[in-house]
């Protein structure tokens, strides 16, 4: 890592002279950066049938911490984001290529589809819970993973609604059904069913975006509380919602990262002259 | 009166009473069948009539309700044999099923529904009748044979409505599914098949309307001797089967008790298509 936090990409030298000494220290900077980072996009390049949707893209998402996509409608930001836990494998004519690593797996080849959506949980943009109960619909996630103990799939409820601090207000009401809550609850639930199959990487697809600011206040909260235990990176519109709550944040246009750094100095010191009209709100 | 809105009062007035037409053909069925069938009630008595397990017009005796255990036994049974397939097809060709297999499947379904019913009828006496008499102990002509050919004919509907019911299910279930690890399967069987389940239960209940009402493919398959049957391999007679039978030479009081088992059909479809609308209604609302 360089001292703006950026991830340094493993250049690709040719072996010389040196060859020895410098693949050895390679070796340890990639070790390094990966003891540090939870995921990893290697020269990403995505195509939508003729469209390349996103080109050339690289970039490592620091374990626990809180890492924003930002940019215009249409910049692939949300496209990487699905490329992360292999949702994009529904859109027909989707092509994927490059590398993504989870703790250094190749999450396309290394991990199987449904472990891999399981370690790489999401939160989409609509609240979608399923049309059952509060509990039921927390509890398919265990469930689907072999979980079916009364106790054990109680227990699991109960801490993932209170880690996604919303078990006060629904502990009284687990056996209704969940499409009866208010658009901010429905999506804290979605959060807590998220998190039940203990994911270790949390995707937010601008998770605030239908909500009300009092909800969306809430789960800004929630999400700087679940770094502690989880990687979360997250997809969002709102500027002032990258800079309030994430570390790192990456600027996306027209299917090229333009910038990636700490949020701080992206948002007021940007390199990219591009970077900058985004971020002072010139275009977008 | 400009002439734009004289074509279009001219327009109004037609379709006014084309709509009309349709209402009064219910109403004139309903006034006919009770006038008709009410009286004979009244005469035969109602519990002789409905609970009278005998049917003799030629002694007088006219108890029908052989003739509605007949008519609920056929239409439980092609339940129980049209509606798993049924579903099963519908969440194949929805969930499961590649746009060239539907290209194929669909279609044929629809010839399925178009097929006459005289023609199952006979495709059930040449086929299912003689397989019942030569494995089983059983004549042939029998519940079971007017059941599975019932059951059969209810699929397009079944499938049909079972099937816009689960397309019409939102993808982000299914999306919010996979997203927490769950295989394709387990999302469609316990995401997406529950949150269809009213608009099946829906083609369940039109299903059975269809199989209550249906007429010659059952005549000419169920045996049709007017007593309750004790197996599935013994012949069986339904309201339908009882009126169709008998109208052809049928004068009065014996008439009136075949317009009266009509009235009974009547209002057993009306009790369908009422639970029709309730689970619409409560489908609607949620």
């Amino acid at each position: 890592m360089n001292d703006n936090g950026a991830a340094v990409l493993p250049s690709k030298t040719e072996p010389s002279r040196t060859e020895l000494d410098s693949l050895v220290s390679l070796e340890i900077e990639q070790e390094l950066d990966s003891a540090f980072s939870k995921m990893e996009v290697n020269n990403l390049n995505l195509y939508y049938g003729e469209f390349h949707a996103l080109k050339d893209v690289s970039l490592s998402f620091p374990k626990n911490e809180v890492t924003a996509l930002i940019g215009p409608s249409g910049c692939g930001k949300s496209t990487l984001l699905k490329t992360l836990n292999r949702m994009n494998d529904l859109v027909v004519g989707c092509r994927v290529d490059g590398k993504i690593t989870l703790d250094g797996e190749d999450a396309y080849r290394d991990i199987s589809v449904n472990d891999l959506r399981r370690r790489v949980g999401m939160v989409f943009q609509q609240p979608n819970p399923f049309p059952m109960s509060v509990y039921d619909n927390i509890a398919f996630g265990p469930r689907t993973h072999g979980i079916k103990k009364h106790a054990d799939l109680d227990e699991i409820v109960e801490q993932s609604l209170r880690r996604a601090a919303i078990w006060d207000e629904l502990k009284d009401r687990l056996k209704k059904s969940a499409l009866g809550l208010s658009g901010g609850q429905q999506q804290r639930l979605c959060i807590a069913r998220a998190l039940a199959v203990q994911p270790e990487v949390l995707l937010l697809d601008e998770s605030t975006s239908a909500l009300d600011p009092i909800s969306t206040a809430k789960i800004e909260e929630l999400v700087s509380e679940l770094k502690n235990d989880y990687t979360v990176i997250m997809v969002t519109h709102n500027m002032m919602q990258a800079l309030r709550v994430s570390d790192k944040t990456a600027f996306f246009l027209l299917g090229d990262m333009v910038e990636f750094g700490n949020t701080d100095e992206l948002f007021t010191n940007p390199v990219d002259p591009r970077t900058a009209d985004y971020v002072s709100g010139r275009f977008g | 009166m400009r002439p734009a809105s004289v074509k279009e009062a001219a327009a109004k007035i037609m379709f006014a009473a084309a709509a009309t037409i349709s209402i009064l053909a219910v109403a004139l069925i309903c006034v006919f069948l009770f006038a008709n069938g009410v009286p004979a009630i009244a005469e035969i008595g109602l519990p002789e009539f409905l609970l009278g397990t005998t049917w003799k017009p030629n002694s007088g005796m006219y108890g029908i309700f052989p003739m509605i255990v007949g008519s609920i036994y056929v239409t439980a049974g092609a339940i129980i044999i049209g509606v798993p397939a049924g579903v099963a097809c519908a969440i194949f060709l929805s969930r499961f099923a590649s746009g060239k297999v539907a290209s194929v499947l669909v279609p044929g379904i629809e010839l399925l529904a178009g097929i006459p019913s005289v023609v199952y009828g006979f495709f059930g006496l040449m086929l299912v009748v003689p397989f019942i008499r030569n494995t089983m102990p059983s004549r042939g002509l029998s519940l079971l044979a007017a059941a599975f050919i019932l059951g059969i004919m209810i699929l397009p509907t079944i499938i049909t409505v079972s099937k816009s019911a689960l397309d019409a299910v939102p993808s982000k279930y299914y999306e919010g599914a996979l997203a927490l690890g769950a295989t394709h399967e387990r999302s469609v069987f316990r995401v997406l098949v529950p949150a269809a389940v009213s608009g099946i239960m829906a083609a369940i209940v039109l299903g059975v309307g269809r199989a209550i009402g249906e007429t010659m493919a059952v005549v000419m398959v169920a045996g049709n001797q007017p007593i309750i049957p004790t197996s599935i391999f013994e012949g069986v007679r339904t309201m339908t089967s009882n009126i169709v039978l008998e109208m052809g030479y049928a004068a009065d009081l014996h008439r009136g008790a075949l317009i009266a088992t009509g009235v009974v059909l009547f209002v057993f479809i009306m009790l369908i298509t009422a639970l029709f609308n309730a689970i619409k209604k409560n489908e609607v609302s949620r």
